[in-house]
């Protein structure tokens, strides 16, 4: 089972890193991308049987080691095929 | 009094952790590798500046499982001085004997330069030495020592006078522009709930000899010591 995790700073907390890449934008005349926030993104591979088991696991390594929930949230996306879902290129 | 330094690999400024206590100031000092389970006959512990494990994830956040942890944790719960220094700080900020994060420096640059930090609170293990509203000029060296942490852990830093050091002036006035890296409040240092845990992004081991630029370092290693001497005294009697 595959999981996905994707850790961002909390919308609460100045991301410096993606200011500096919005203002990239803006110069390069990307007037329309109004806000960038940078993140880091986690393929988990998890030996478990069902989906549920996968999210609660993925949650908890999140919750203790992937983020720290003083600066930062996650999102998890769980596939339940081999291949994780998405434009790869 | 014997110091022990916890050297995680990737730690920098163990070394200089040592020299300070053990050469400059003339006391034992043990060097514990990071998976030991014990810190041996410690009276104080030093978590040293450097990139604990590369900084791989997050600064601190794969050192604050290192099995060494568990006895630094347990000597902080009985009272046991601890110092965090840079990355130390992070460590203890990920392992969460003291609040906070650091973000990114907020103009994005790694800063290594002097900068000056006042003393705000002298009850501390570590500044019992100091006049309250001393100014400290210290080095540091980071590129994520910008303190945050949400506004109601702010005030209550504030509250109950957890703000141990603050960026200022050479003149000990809080501005902007005295500020290197965005922290909240001019934050450079705080300590625990019951103050013997310490942790500041400056770096006071570098600054142990006038040949390195300042020795204004040296007060906080000294007032440790004199609180080991005083409460030796006081068994004593």
């Amino acid at each position: 089972m595959k999981a996905r995790v994707f850790v961002t700073l909390k919308p609460s907390v100045f991301d410096p890193q993606g200011r500096a890449i919005v203002e990239a934008l803006h110069t390069l005349g990307y007037d329309k991308a109004t806000d960038v926030r940078q993140g880091k993104y986690f393929l988990l591979d998890l030996d478990v049987a069902t989906p549920a088991e996968a999210e609660t696991m993925a949650a908890e390594i999140s919750d203790r080691v992937l983020a720290n929930p003083v600066i930062e949230r996650f999102e998890i996306h769980v596939d339940a095929d081999a291949t994780p879902a998405g434009v790869v290129k | 009094m014997r110091f022990a330094v916890i050297v995680f690999p990737g730690s920098n400024c163990d070394h200089e952790a040592q020299y300070t206590t053990e050469t400059v100031l003339g006391q034992d000092v043990s060097m514990v590798w990071h998976k030991e389970t014990s810190i041996g006959p410690a009276d104080a512990v030093i978590l040293p500046g450097g990139f604990s494990h590369g900084d791989y994830l997050r600064t601190g956040a794969i050192a604050r499982f290192s099995p060494v942890m568990g006895a630094v944790k347990a000597f902080a719960e009985k009272g046991g001085p601890v110092l965090g220094i840079c990355n130390g700080f992070q460590i203890l900020q990920e392992s969460g004997l003291l609040p906070g994060a650091m973000l990114r420096n907020s103009d994005l640059r790694f800063h290594c330069e002097f900068v000056h930090v006042r003393v705000e609170q002298n009850d501390t293990p570590f500044t019992r030495l100091c006049t309250p509203g001393q100014v400290l000029k210290v080095p540091i060296s980071h590129g994520e020592g910008n303190f945050f942490a949400a506004p109601d852990v702010i005030a209550d830093l504030e509250k109950n006078r957890r703000i141990v050091f603050r960026y200022v002036t050479a003149s000990g006035d809080v501005t902007d522009a005295a500020n290197p890296n965005g922290s909240l409040a001019s934050i450079a240092g705080v300590c625990s709930a019951q103050r013997n845990v310490v942790g500041l992004m400056p770096h006071p081991e570098r600054a142990c000899d006038p040949r390195l630029g300042s020795e204004e370092g040296l007060i906080l290693f000294r007032s440790v010591i004199d609180q080991f001497a005083s409460t030796d005294a006081m068994q004593a009697v």
